[in-house]
């Protein structure tokens, strides 16, 4: 299955539109006076879910390429991984605006001694230069050695994220554990790729000599 | 949308005599309509307690809504998973028969239905503040009766320090009874002092009329001064000790959860500063009171206290 370039523009635009639905269901909720007795919570914990999501199905893309032979998905991650981000940002300005209402000694002192806003807050921070070096013009400019070593720490940042869920929850943490045995297998399929790789370079090298 | 000025609201705006009694008239139909309908009528209308006493220590400021109240609950047994499992899920419980065993260092122990337990003293209104341990707030007009006078009946011995509560557990009701995450029953404790203290009430109502499944009924403790977990749902059994009963959250998470609870605003949780509270309705945080703004009342219990160590 190989979609002509009309096919893949068409496929970026319904795709484009279906990453907004999560933000579109908080209008919703809004609208029909549906965000319960602690909005701002609901706000915060929705948007802060779909940017795990999003961290997700962005590192989905890489294994799903390798198992389905659809190399043209890697042509819709740059959008994807930029949701991811743009998810963050709003996650981060409810917590800063709604939330916090601008506190800012308040922020500080929750970023410097709560682990789980620590953690968010890093997390975060790390996603910028991603954000920042996602078109064709940084691609070039940094190199792509240079570019595809920067955009790995994404693992980190998917680790941490996960990390920042786990420490929030008060006891119950089936939803995280989900979270972290996804992550997990979208890692380990990349670990195993290169281990397997690396055999067959080492194999090769020995058949040579 | 979001933000609200309940300072503008009059408490008598908020629930007017007539319509409170349209209410009625109209949860009856609609009871009638459900019984018809096949569908369990308890989940419509709830018993109601008129000719109640109003309380010096109730509050001035408007309380919550019915359905703020009723909807956004931590009610453990019923689900780890959001606020609002506990009323979707709740409604199952078999509220009657109910019984009360009051157990322990007393003279005269034994067991009240809760029948009985309704008349044991006249029932108030207590509007009270209540502070959860999250960093959110409400104002909840309970219905009830100081637990002193229930514990008088069994006349507590001299050596009785603490109280324990102990709360229902139905596991074909309860799913969240089948997490370990916590030691189920849920149990929890006050110094023998607090429970007498007249603040402290079992509430059996709200709004002037039994309470939904969601808050704890049929019957709860209400202890405004401390952290909402300290105040137990659905109690089925009143120990009277010697000892620093054991309790659920402190077990889970001792350095999170400790026996007292007080509410201190300096004293801040692991996982939330505690300096300020969202009241539920309204948009800006305003800043938590300590001992939730109860500390003429209750400050003198603690005297001497390190309550930095004691949280």
């Amino acid at each position: 299955m190989q979609p002509n370039p009309q096919q893949l523009s068409a496929l970026k635009a319904a795709l484009f539109a279906l990453c907004l639905v999560p933000l579109a269901q908080l209008g919703w909720l809004g609208w029909s006076d549906a965000l319960g007795a602690n909005p701002i919570e609901l706000i915060t914990r929705h948007l802060g879910k779909w940017t795990l999501n999003f961290l997700l199905i962005t590192l989905a893309v890489t294994p799903l390429r390798h198992l389905t032979g659809w190399h043209w998905l890697i042509r819709l991650r740059r959008m994807l991984g930029l949701y991811a981000f743009f998810y963050a940002l709003l996650h981060f300005l409810t917590y800063l605006w709604l939330d916090q209402f601008f506190d800012w000694a308040s922020i500080v002192r929750d970023i410097a001694k709560r682990p789980f806003i620590t953690t968010g807050f890093t997390a975060f921070l790390l996603l910028i230069p991603l954000a920042a070096t996602s078109n064709a013009a940084m691609v070039k400019r940094l190199g792509g050695r240079r570019w595809t070593q920067l955009h790995r720490s994404v693992y980190a940042i998917a680790l941490i994220g996960v990390a920042h869920y786990w420490w929030l929850v008060k006891k119950d943490v089936t939803l995280p554990l989900l979270y972290a045995v996804l992550l997990g297998a979208l890692l380990g399929f990349r670990a195993l790729r290169l281990a397997k790789e690396r055999r067959r370079q080492l194999a090769a090298y020995s058949r040579s000599r | 949308m979001l933000i609200k000025r309940p300072d503008d609201i009059a408490p008598s705006e908020i629930t007017p005599r007539s319509l409170f009694g349209r209410r009625r008239a109209f949860i009856k139909a609609a009871g009638a309509l459900a019984l018809a309908a096949g569908l369990p009528a308890e989940t419509w209308a709830r018993e109601a307690f008129p000719g109640l006493q109003k309380s010096a220590f109730s509050t001035l400021e408007p309380p919550n809504s019915l359905r703020d109240i009723a909807s956004y609950n931590n009610f453990v047994e019923f689900g780890f998973g959001g606020k609002s499992q506990p009323a979707e899920r709740a409604g199952a419980m078999k509220t009657r028969p109910w019984t009360v065993t009051i157990e322990g260092l007393a003279h005269k122990p034994r067991t009240f239905a809760i029948e009985d337990i309704l008349r044991i003293a006249p029932l108030e209104e207590r509007i009270y503040r209540l502070r959860c341990v999250e960093g959110w707030s409400m104002v909840i007009p309970w219905v009830g009766f100081p637990l002193h006078a229930l514990l008088k009946q069994v006349e507590p011995l001299g050596s009785a320090k603490y109280v324990e509560f102990v709360t229902h557990t139905d596991p074909a009701t309860m799913p969240g009874l089948r997490f370990s995450y916590l030691e189920w029953p849920y149990t929890e404790g006050l110094r023998l002092d607090e429970a007498l203290h007249p603040l402290t009430i079992l509430a059996v109502g709200l709004y002037g009329e039994a309470l939904p499944n969601q808050n704890g009924a049929p019957l709860r403790l209400v202890v405004p001064w401390k952290y909402g977990f300290k105040s137990g749902k659905s109690i089925v059994r009143i120990r009277l000790t010697d000892k620093e009963p054991k309790t659920t959250w402190n077990l889970a998470q001792p350095e999170e959860y400790g026996f007292y609870a007080n509410v201190n605003p300096e004293v801040s949780h692991p996982r939330w500063s505690q300096e300020k509270e969202r009241r539920i309705g309204e948009f800006f945080k305003r800043k938590t009171l300590p001992f939730n703004g109860y500390a003429e009342q209750v400050a003198p219990l603690y005297a001497g206290m390190d309550l930095r160590k004691h949280y």
